[in-house]
């Protein structure tokens, strides 16, 4: 039988919902237990938010002050130790997990797989590759512990609530380097939804052409409470901040509703969206490859179409 | 500890006098230009014919060493690409581009990160880079592993998806492109970074620099040679073409658009 572990992602003592999406990935493997461990300088508080989380065994607490930042070379020597005794270890595919489960996975002497969106079995997974023009299915070794990314996207939250895991602390003898050390993370502050998380996204690309125009995206965006996205091409010329890209080296994401204007839909784009439920695709060539993929098409000069959308709310 | 020279040196020598090398990954893909098809049996995805080119991340991964070098932090840049022994034309594009030398290991094998991580370890060994530079990603595999693989198993400091990187005193201070904005952190050198996209804006390679490469080494080390062991770690059984979406209908304009999402419940 499966015992699996799910490393928590938090920040600013608060549990990432990526975290439960990762368990409702575990729950697929049928295991015989899910346990959350949370490493932090104070996990209590993101222990309790994960307990709560329906088919979470065991919360497991290492409360360490090196832990405050979550550097990958300080946390995968403890994992790594934790680790023993579980047949899987499960992190969410985010920047976090990507950084800190191949650390793990090569102390453990073990491949990784990336981008879980299905599971075929407990060792048998699905995962995307060329930027999700092929999805491979793979066997990962049934003699080795399994360590994967979990893609958010693909699998919803578990249900948090009803949950009453017990949390006991773990304590973990690893020495720790003080090789790499945290200096500080500039977050942008909005008061918008969460990107990864939220149940409708307006993006913005090239199109809107230029930082200040960038603001008519977000005036749209809080009408209808969305959380707001861009292309690689958007970000890259200075008209966002780089946590918006959405795509195949940006966020993967899957709201009930995206919105995509003035973007021209590459492939590297399409990759982040294709699990959402609607795509409205707004851009003023008719022959734009977003069309193909998109639910409903507007062809229109978005500055024209965007004020009119607002009057026919 | 395999570092045990590489500290030795660092602490009897001032810093910026040390020769340092950088070690960039340089592997062969699938352009990403191409529209990948999955062969009708589920066997893999077409590669004959296809156009191949550096992976795009490890282009910048070596606009990022050269810059360096220029830079004066470093003297030596070596591209290591693992795979075919059809690999000499793409090696040469980096030499072209303007690394010194280059490290060709020959296996006719796909070679999944752990293993690729393995081989840059004993390179690693080998040549005692100050820095390794790679990818954040393989844009064929999308692994997003061998960086950080390389660096446990090498027990150094990681910083991977970077976006911003300074040598100074021994370390690197880097800005790394995380979900939640901008970290930075340092990390004391010898260490491996992993490149994201807004790093850099690699350089185009000239007519006269083609020519200047013919003349720059390329090792060939036969992957047998090193005793990494070669065992499949993971086995891909299918290929299958993702799901699509169905074309949906063009609205004639905004009115009608909003209708329709208000219909669907998503306004
Ligand atoms: C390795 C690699 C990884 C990548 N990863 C990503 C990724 O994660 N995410 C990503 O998005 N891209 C990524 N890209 C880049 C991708 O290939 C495209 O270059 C990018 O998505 C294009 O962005 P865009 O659609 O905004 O710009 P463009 O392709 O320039 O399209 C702009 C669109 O705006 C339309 N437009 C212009 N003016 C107006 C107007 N007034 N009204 C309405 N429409 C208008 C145009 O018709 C056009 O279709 C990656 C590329 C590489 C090589
Ligand atoms: N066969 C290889 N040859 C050269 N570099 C490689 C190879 N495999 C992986 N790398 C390096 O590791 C990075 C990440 O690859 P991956 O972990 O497969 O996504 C790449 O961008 C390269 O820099």
């Amino acid at each position: 039988m499966s015992k699996i572990l799910i490393i928590a992602e938090h920040l600013g003592g608060k549990l990432n919902s990526a975290t439960a999406r990762a368990v409702s990935a575990a729950i697929a493997v049928k295991p015989e237990t899910i346990d959350v461990l949370v490493l932090s300088d104070a996990p209590d508080a993101i222990a309790a938010e994960a307990a709560r989380i329906e088919g979470v065994s065991k919360v497991l607490t290492v409360g360490r002050a090196e832990n405050a930042h979550p550097l990958a070379a300080v946390l995968a020597p403890q994992i790594a130790k934790a680790a023993a005794g579980y047949s899987h270890v499960f992190a969410p595919s985010t920047t976090f997990g990507k950084d800190l489960a191949p650390r793990v996975a090569a102390l453990l002497g073990v491949a990784q797989v990336s981008d879980v969106m299905n599971v075929e079995a407990s060792h048998t997974f699905k995962r995307p590759i060329y930027a999700g023009n092929a999805i491979i299915t793979v066997e990962a070794n049934p003699a080795h512990t399994v360590v994967a990314t979990i893609r958010t996207a693909s699998w919803p939250a578990a249900a948090t609530g009803a949950g009453s895991a017990p949390i006991e602390p773990l304590s973990i003898e690893a020495t720790l380097p003080n090789h790499t050390r945290f200096v500080e993370l500039q977050q942008g502050s909005s008061d918008r939804p969460d990107l990864q998380s939220a149940s409708k996204v307006v993006s913005g690309g090239r199109g809107v052409g230029s930082k200040e125009n960038f603001d008519i995206i977000y005036t749209f965006a809080d009408k209808i409470g969305a959380a707001v996205g861009a292309s690689r091409a958007a970000v890259d010329a200075g008209y966002c901040p780089n946590e918006m890209q959405v795509g195949q080296t940006g966020k993967i994401i899957a709201p009930e509703l995206y919105m995509a204007i003035g973007i021209s839909g590459a492939i590297q784009h399409l990759t982040g969206i294709k699990d959402a439920g609607t795509i409205v695709a707004i851009n003023k060539d008719g022959e734009a490859p977003i069309f193909e993929v998109a639910d409903f098409g507007l062809v229109g000069d978005l500055f024209k179409l965007i004020p009119e959308l607002e009057q026919a709310l | 500890m395999h570092m045990g020279n590489w500290q030795e040196h660092r602490r009897y020598t001032n810093f910026k006098e040390l020769q340092m090398k950088i070690m960039v990954g340089y592997k062969r893909v699938v352009d990403y230009n191409v529209r990948i098809q999955v062969k009708p049996d589920g066997s893999g995805v077409v590669t004959d014919g296809v156009k191949l080119s550096a992976n795009p991340f490890d282009d910048i991964a070596l606009e990022e060493a050269l810059r360096l070098r220029e830079k004066g932090v470093a003297d030596e840049v070596i591209v290591v690409a693992i795979g075919p022994a059809d690999l000499t034309a793409h090696l040469r594009n980096g030499l072209a581009m303007g690394a010194n030398r280059a490290i060709h290991v020959v296996t006719t094998d796909a070679v999944q990160p752990l293993t690729a991580a393995r081989v840059f370890l004993k390179l690693v060994e080998k040549e005692q880079p100050g820095l390794v530079i790679l990818g954040k990603q393989a844009i064929d595999d999308d692994a997003n592993q061998t960086g950080q693989m390389l660096a446990a198993l090498w027990d150094r400091p990681q910083a991977t998806f970077a976006g911003k990187v300074e040598i100074a005193d021994g370390k690197a201070t880097v800005t790394r492109e995380v979900d939640a904005g901008l970290e930075v952190i340092e990390a004391e050198l010898p260490a491996v970074i992993t490149t994201d996209l807004r790093l850099n804006e690699p350089r185009f390679i000239k007519l006269p620099d083609i020519m200047k490469a013919k003349a720059k080494p390329i090792d060939t080390i036969e992957f047998a040679s090193l005793g990494v062991e070669a065992h499949d770690h993971l086995k891909t059984t299918h290929y299958a073409p993702p799901a699509k979406r169905s074309k949906g209908v063009m609205v004639k304009d905004a009115a009608e658009l909003v209708a329709a999402l208000k219909q669907k419940g998503l306004l």
